[in-house]
């Protein structure tokens, strides 16, 4: 895809009226993504009970293509199980935002940013 | 009359085409392109002069040495060195505070002792002395910036009873051009040492070491039409003569047994091991390019492509000017943000444009951060930018917005 292919109505409309976006105050899983390259950063905060995600929000800066993935992402997560939630991988990802990325592997580390995100904090950032 | 159109024509890569589109490169600040001068030096090298220096005593070995220290004097006259031992050649900028970090500031600061830079630095010239305050205990003072992205004077005060101070000549990101001549005499009244990190400044305007007053200055070859992995340290000969080497190995020695070694003689003494010898050949060729064209018109040229990016962006809804509002006060960049939309975003859209421009923190976070946003894009400019370039972005700009509806 050209660069500007990418750019389509809902990804537009989702970085301007993300979903999902703002923080949960007591997240039992919380992480930071940093993409220092451009400058994107997400944040991935879960609710989680009896092993089942409840709630899922994400919040932070980034270029479209991160924020939307984030918006998707976070509204894919909702109602999964942790363990199911460990094994998504990047295909699912690039599947939740129809993107062909194959041809821009500048932006997949954008779209990939709430995956890395999530297993950050799953791995890493087990609270209380 | 500055003839940037025959000036172009020396730049092969120019006239390639991006996506279908004719190159618009306005990411010189990350490095410039080269001139066709430059790209047949290291081509002639290889076919006609390749042998190590210093080395050999072939005839082969002695041509080498002699167009590789030729640039020595070429490096030393360009930025008005006083001997050529004062000249280090190293791969970049990094490399060189890096140097000055090991060969200077391991030996010499102490706990207590107090560091002073500035919030407008490259990572380069702000982690190493960063570290070195931490490894050594010392203090760590960082001069702040007015809202124009100029230092602010008062701060200045941090200069007194400080034992080493690191500034950048011209901020790779506000491109504003800093008064170091000023520090440099502040930091020398103070008994400390002075660094001046020249890597945007001395592609963009005539450089006198000893008018500035300073004790080091580094620059990269690449910035300046040179070849990557070429640059150079300046250090005045006192200084260097009291240093330690960094590296240890071959070339930089005098005599080695069992027991010990001693050091060869300024400059050798810190050029361990092969240098990269044709690519630095390529970087005296890039100077001779850079005198003919000649420092001042330079300077100027890029003033004028800055101011006109300056008047065109200015004129942009939506769009937010960083830095000092004068192309005076500048060196060749534009660091803007764009209403509503991310660096990343416009970047890659200008790119199905053929053009290229910088976004993100640009290796200066801390300043990032103290400016409050999370990244910025970049326009910068050379020798062989033509206004009809700034024209280009803006159009493309003007895309980005729609695109957004922003």
């Amino acid at each position: 895809m050209s660069d500007q292919e990418l750019y389509q109505e809902f990804i537009i409309e989702l970085y301007k009226n993300p979903l999902n976006y703002g923080t949960i105050e007591a997240a039992d899983y919380k992480a930071e993504m940093y993409n220092s390259t451009c400058g994107d950063r997400v944040v991935i905060y879960l609710k989680v009970k009896d092993g089942r995600i409840t709630e899922a929000m994400h919040d932070g800066k980034g270029c479209a293509i991160s924020q939307a993935s984030a918006s998707l992402f976070t509204e894919h997560l909702k109602g999964k199980t942790l363990d199911e939630a460990k094994k998504l991988g990047k295909e699912d990802v690039l599947g939740l935002i129809k993107l062909d990325l194959s041809r821009n592997p500048t932006r997949i580390r954008c779209a990939l940013l709430p995956l890395d995100a999530l297993k950050k904090a799953i791995k890493e950032e087990k609270k209380g | 009359m500055y003839d940037v159109d025959k000036v172009r024509e020396d730049f092969p890569l120019l006239r390639e085409k991006v996506n279908g589109k004719h190159l618009v490169y306005l990411d010189s600040a990350a490095t410039s392109q080269k001139p066709k001068q430059v790209i047949d030096a290291i081509h002639h090298f290889y076919m006609r002069s390749n042998a190590n220096v210093a080395r050999g005593l072939h005839k082969l070995g002695e041509e080498a040495t002699r167009q590789y220290e030729e640039v020595r004097f070429k490096t030393k006259d360009f930025i008005n060195a006083k001997s050529e031992k004062e000249i280090l050649f190293t791969k970049n900028t990094t490399e060189a505070a890096n140097m000055v970090m090991y060969g200077w500031g391991m030996k010499n600061i102490k706990e207590g002792d107090r560091i002073v830079t500035t919030i407008l630095e490259h990572h380069s010239n702000f982690v190493p002395w960063q570290q070195l305050a931490k490894m050594k205990k010392a203090r760590f003072d960082v001069i702040d910036i007015d809202e124009e992205g100029k230092l602010k004077e008062d701060e200045l005060d941090k200069i007194n009873g400080a034992k080493f101070v690191a500034v950048s000549a011209c901020s790779n990101v506000l491109g504003t051009i800093t008064d170091a001549k000023k520090i440099c005499k502040l930091a020398r009244d103070a008994g400390a040492v002075s660094f001046v990190d020249g890597a945007q400044s001395v592609p963009s305007m005539k450089t006198d070491v000893r008018d500035m007053g300073c004790d080091f200055l580094a620059f990269s070859g690449h910035k300046m039409l040179a070849p990557f992995g070429t640059g150079a340290l300046y250090g005045r000969e006192e200084i260097l003569e009291s240093m330690d080497p960094f590296l240890y190995g071959s070339e930089m020695i005098r005599k080695v047994t069992v027991e010990e070694s001693t050091w060869n003689d300024l400059p050798f003494k810190f050029e361990a091991g092969t240098p990269i010898v044709a690519d630095t050949v390529g970087m005296g060729v890039a100077i001779d390019y850079l005198n003919k064209l000649g420092m001042d018109n330079v300077k100027r040229h890029k003033e004028e492509i800055t101011a006109y990016a300056l008047k065109r962006l200015g004129e942009l809804k939506g769009v937010r000017i960083i830095g000092p509002k004068h192309a005076h006060q500048r060196g060749g960049l534009v660091a803007f943000e764009l209403e509503k939309v991310h660096p990343h975003d416009i970047a890659a859209i200008l790119d199905d444009s053929g053009i290229a421009i910088r976004s993100g923190h640009h290796c200066a976070m801390p300043l990032h951060l103290r400016l409050n946003i999370p990244a910025s894009s970049r326009a910068s400019f050379h020798v062989y930018t033509k206004k009809e370039e700034i024209d280009a972005l803006i159009t493309a700009l003007e895309k980005v917005k729609a695109i957004f509806g922003a």
